[in-house]
């Protein structure tokens, strides 16, 4: 009985300290990529300290860099994807939760899963041989002659309709993401408790009331969190954007039709032939600028869900 | 790197495990530029069905086979832009060239067909300059006063991924248009003044086939298996030439290789039928080797690849050097020693 227990206690001390060690290696890997990353961008950062960030030139020649022009196309294209796909994925997972005759639930979903599952690259080439013919031949034109038409806004969707650039980058991300935010939001959706969702209908709730009023109070973390795995699979997609965005280093204006760049794609297309030295340093700063906005991105969700929460207690 | 390390100790260990064998097999490792890659991919092929050895080359990119033999995680690299004297004595490296190819400017237009247009270096710059914009613009015009081009935008196109062949392109506008040499510059990705870029040379023939009205330039084999709509261009001597083996060894014979340490770039070359944008692609390897039977091992693939290998050059679009520089290289290569000071081979 004794040594038993006494086992039992080793077995317990060696799972608790197991389990520790990889919590440990977890934070030890993230300090190790910040170090790294610092120190091999430590030339590029000493030449051209915050500059860096409002510098438009990208000019590997002249070994001058700035990393506005893709800090812009990735913050930009993530925010064109996030408002595409939000309203959708909103939609699909409402749809399949609330509204879907359950014979189409099963397949529905099935289906999102699969589109989650597609490799990145795919929607890239898909969105160069497809997506960009058909975007610049008939949907460009019509965006062009009517919302760039209106005043102010109208600017961003202005200039050629070549089918590439930021716009059409940011529509396949919005693509991409949409499966995994609709999956997660779906998810949560369906741990609402139907006595809840009952208890609204029962006092003449409409469909509408009962997800404003209970199913979104209830799951606002989960969606939250699926809105920000969205966002961050935006921020860091590489491939698929690099093949639509057009990998021009130019902020000449900000028409969303331009061709621009993103940090991610920066990196893959140039990193291979990036001379050692300074070119080789400024693109290890925009890898650790991407790591920072990321950072930024998870910290500002956390702090809505916390101003949230008191916001519930109140209440 | 460590992926490279992980391999040299697995072959490593495979060759250990092979001791016991008599006639052991050699293996030599090798990364770099992608633009060589398939002729040195058919090199090893046959090289190993002539003599057992093996030949692994890693297609990474020049910055890649750089940055590799500098660590000396492998036993040759390999770059399309070849590097400057300076640069090779700080690293104690040597260069050789191994093949020649072309760069083709192409166009989407409608009407016109293959070596259909002529232009000439400095319209070339302006148009990726972004100073002429329409194809019925007066400097293309004059020079093709029998094609009706259309008063549309110029779409141009060019490399988004850091690339040997956009190194010998902006090489050649360097030399042609003092404007994009001051502005510009070269390199293998430099600050594009327009235009828009597609990663590799599908990306721009991608780019190229979909967007009507626009320029583009591809190496010579990826214009002629696509059968992309090249134009010829002015050369050095003022004679229109269309790219093809011919133009491209004619580029390679005029050229000094002594001058440079073989860091020749053949763009703008003298010769009569030379083509403008024609360039080598270069292996690199230390001068003083810690590993001499390596070091021989690699210098015998490339000996049998010169003397062989011709053929299998042609067949893949890339040109043969001429026989008067191999025999320089070769007695180059007297120059690779162990560390005792004596020649490896």
């Amino acid at each position: 009985m004794n040594e038993s227990h006494k086992q039992g206690r080793l077995g317990d001390w060696l799972f608790f300290n197991l389990t520790r060690l990889f919590a440990v290696i977890t934070l030890a890997m993230l300090v190790g990529v910040v170090i790294s990353l610092t120190w091999s961008a430590m030339p590029s950062i000493k030449e051209f300290g915050f500059g860096f960030l409002f510098s438009s030139e990208w000019n590997p020649p002249a070994e001058r860099f700035g990393a506005l022009v893709p800090m812009y196309g990735t913050v930009v294209t993530s925010v064109i994807a996030l408002v595409i796909a939000l309203p959708i994925s909103f939609g699909i997972a409402l749809f399949l939760t609330e509204l879907s005759p359950a014979w189409l639930r099963r397949p529905l979903g099935i289906a999102i899963e699969l589109l989650a599952g597609i490799p990145s690259i795919v929607y890239g080439i898909w969105g160069l041989l497809v997506f960009a013919p058909i975007f610049g031949q008939y949907v460009q034109p019509l965006i062009g002659g009517t919302l760039g038409q209106l005043p102010i806004i109208g600017g961003l969707f202005s200039g050629p309709s070549l089918g590439i650039g930021i716009l059409a980058a940011g529509i396949i991300l919005a693509i991409m993401i949409i499966p995994f935010i609709t999956s997660v939001m779906r998810d949560v959706f369906e741990l609402v408790p139907p006595m809840l969702k009952e208890s609204c209908y029962g006092l003449g709730g409409t469909t509408w009331e009962v997800v404003w009023k209970v199913v979104l109070p209830y799951t606002r973390v989960g969606v939250i969190g699926g809105v920000m795995l969205g966002l961050g699979r935006a921020l860091g997609e590489t491939m698929a954007v690099t093949f639509v965005i057009g990998n021009a280093s130019l902020l000449s204006n900000f028409s969303l039709f331009l061709p621009g760049n993103s940090i991610t794609s920066a990196l893959a297309n140039e990193f291979a032939e990036a001379s050692p030295g300074l070119y080789t340093s400024a693109l290890v700063e925009l890898g650790l600028i991407l790591f920072l906005i990321t950072f930024i991105v998870l910290s500002f969700s956390k702090l809505l869900l916390l101003s949230l929460e008191k916001q519930s207690g109140k209440s | 790197m460590l992926q490279s390390r992980i391999f040299r100790t697995t072959a490593l260990a495979v060759s250990l495990g092979a001791v016991a064998v008599p006639a052991m097999a050699a293996e030599i490792t090798g990364a770099g530029a992608s633009f060589p890659a398939p002729i040195y991919a058919k090199w090893a092929d046959a090289y190993q069905k002539a003599t057992g050895n093996k030949v692994n080359y890693q297609s990474i990119g020049s910055g890649g086979g750089i940055k590799q033999i500098n660590a000396k995680t492998v036993d040759f690299g390999a770059s399309d832009k070849p590097l400057s004297v300076e640069e090779l004595d700080k690293g104690g490296l040597m260069q050789f060239p191994t093949v020649i190819g072309g760069v083709v400017p192409v166009v989407n237009v409608t009407g016109v067909q293959p070596g259909n247009m002529n232009l000439t270096g400095a319209v070339l710059a302006d148009i990726y300059l972004g100073k002429i914009t329409k194809w019925n613009d007066k400097a293309i015009a004059d020079l093709n006063p029998k094609l009706s081009l259309p008063a549309t935008d110029i779409a141009v196109v060019r490399r988004a991924d850091g690339s040997g062949t956009s190194f010998i392109f902006t090489n050649y506008l360097s030399k042609v248009s003092d404007e994009w040499k001051s502005k510009v510059g070269e390199g293998t990705a430099v600050q594009w003044p327009t235009g828009m870029g597609g990663k590799g040379n599908e990306g721009v023939a991608a780019f190229l086939q979909r967007i009507p009205n626009s320029v583009g330039y591809v190496e010579y084999a990826y214009a002629k298996q696509n059968k992309l709509a090249h134009v010829n261009l002015k050369n050095a001597a003022g004679n229109y030439v269309a790219p093809d083996d011919e133009t491209f060894k004619d580029a390679a014979a005029t050229a000094d290789w002594n001058k440079s340490a073989f860091g020749e770039i053949l763009t703008n070359q003298a010769g009569k039928k030379a083509w403008p944008i024609t360039g080598a692609t270069f292996i690199l390897m230390h001068k003083v080797q810690d590993k001499p039977a390596q070091a021989v091992e690699v210098l015998k693939f490339f000996e049998w690849s010169y003397k062989n290998g011709d053929k299998m050059a042609s067949d893949l679009d890339y040109v043969p050097l001429p026989e008067s520089l191999i025999k320089q290289i070769a007695a180059s290569w007297s120059n690779i020693k162990d560390a005792s000071g004596k020649a490896v081979k």
